[in-house]
């Protein structure tokens, strides 16, 4: 019951209380420039969701494995190496580089298969989908898993499972605030608004009064944590 | 090639270092003209001081992934382009991730992720590609240096709205009277939304206004 209910805290975390959007400020460019037809954010909403659990995979496999210190593969090249020293291999400095390099191939991968079998939501997706790999998002994902990974002690480092939840529900959250954002704005679309807000202006005070919404989430976990660990 | 005395091009490269430097820092702001590196601009604006941190390494990243990407420029192929830039961007960022925790590590831990998202910030690429993939040494570091203080004014200019009326204080020092009660939502996220919402609000009615006084004068 312990397990599931860490799992399910940390889906619940990144989903609504920690949005990516509307407390991390992550992906706010596809926000704003996606966000204006709702079947489009929420093709825009499951390509991150599913470049996020991609990378996510690849990053924690790579960190778990290879760059962090006392990495089990590098210890071993390393003892192979040189055996009989005490030194504990260190990869850590390369982490930014490798989860750059994971993420823009992952997007690469799903740009391709996108494009071979859903041509209309290639179209329709544009210069977008490319910009994933810019998306903070993605990266930021990689970097909380690089920190519970790498940072964490011996026994609090973070299995796969608990990576692919937050990576997965991070997206999801990532969805549901960019398809209320693409609902709002189907309404502004009608609305009269002042000249010098339109656009980028008024979506942003709009986001910022949804992110007072989401504001409402805080302590939820403190209270499900209560309720789960029990 | 001596690029100390220019021969006269037949074809105008593009714009010349000092145009490069002086639209950054205005009419082509990042922040709030081309409303690029959002994330960071939101994020670190809680108060004057991550946000002038966040302003110096922007700089420095800037500055040096330009200035390289300038100088490698006959390498690049076109469908690697994009690839190489932010590994470039990776590498400096990891030097200013590394040198922030050795020397102020209270702000490195206060920034968090921020300062490693700084590799996915657009306005970095966007410059490599528009300017530095396209342009000599010069027009590439000037291009740097103006666009960084263009956001360096953004940022700032966000942070004093939200530290001021959230905390009451400005780069740590009180400047509003002990009774002000402090806006506390101005330091959370949905104040960095709203007053970026509004100060682009202004900064759009206030040029427009400008283009319509100086057509009519």
């Amino acid at each position: 019951m312990e397990y599931i209910g860490e799992l399910i805290l940390i889906a619940v975390s990144a989903a609504l209380i920690n949005n990516f959007v509307l407390h991390y400020f992550l992906g706010i460019c596809p926000f704003i420039g996606v966000s204006r037809k709702l079947d489009m954010a929420f093709g825009m909403g499951c390509a991150v969701t599913f470049v996020l659990a991609i990378a996510s995979f690849l990053s924690w496999t790579f960190t778990y494995f290879i760059l962090r210190p006392g990495a089990p593969l590098t210890t071993w090249i390393w003892q192979a190496a040189s055996p009989g020293t005490e030194v504990v291999p260190d990869l850590s400095i390369l982490n930014y580089l490798v989860y750059i390099f994971v993420i823009a191939s992952s997007v690469q991968f799903v740009e391709m298969y996108v494009r071979k079998f859903y041509p209309a939501l290639y179209k329709s997706f544009g210069v977008f989908l490319p910009l994933i790999t810019t998306n903070c998002a993605i990266l930021f994902a990689c970097l909380e898993i690089m920190k519970n990974v790498s940072g964490a002690a011996p026994a609090d480092v973070w299995g796969l499972d608990k990576s692919l939840t937050l990576a997965i529900f991070g997206g999801v959250g990532f969805t549901i605030a960019i398809m209320l954002m693409a609902g709002i704005r189907e309404e502004l679309d009608l609305c009269d608004v002042p000249k010098a807000m339109r656009g980028a202006g008024i979506t942003l005070v709009a986001a910022g009064i949804l992110a007072m919404a989401f504001l409402g989430f805080t302590g939820v976990d403190r209270s499900l944590a209560a309720l789960l660990m029990d | 090639m001596n690029t100390a005395t220019p021969e006269a091009p037949a074809v105008r490269e593009g714009p010349t270092a000092g145009e490069r430097f002086l639209s950054g820092i205005l009419p082509e702001n990042p922040i709030y003209r081309q409303l690029l590196g959002m994330c960071p601009t939101l994020a670190v604006t809680n108060g004057m001081q991550p946000a002038m941190t966040m302003a110096v390494a922007v700089l420095f990243v800037l500055t040096c992934s330009n200035l390289m990407v300038s100088l490698i420029r006959p390498l690049l192929k076109p469908h690697l382009r994009i690839l190489v830039f932010t590994l470039t961007i990776a590498t400096f960022v990891t030097i200013v991730d590394r040198f922030l925790a050795a020397y102020v590590y209270e702000m490195s831990k206060a920034l968090g992720p921020y300062i490693p998202l700084i590799i996915v910030n657009c306005l970095i690429i966007s410059r490599c590609e528009v300017c530095a993939s396209k342009q000599g040494l010069v027009t590439a570091g000037a291009d740097a240096v103006g666009q960084s203080l263009g956001f360096a004014i953004g940022l700032a200019s966000l942070a004093t709205v939200r530290e001021i009326l959230g905390a009451g204080t400005w780069f740590g020092l009180r400047v509003l009277p002990e009774m002000w009660p402090d806006w506390v939502l101005m330091v959370l996220p949905p104040g960095a939304f709203l007053t970026l919402g509004l100060l682009l609000g202004l900064v759009n009615w206030y040029s427009a206004r400008r283009d319509s006084g100086s057509a009519a004068a």
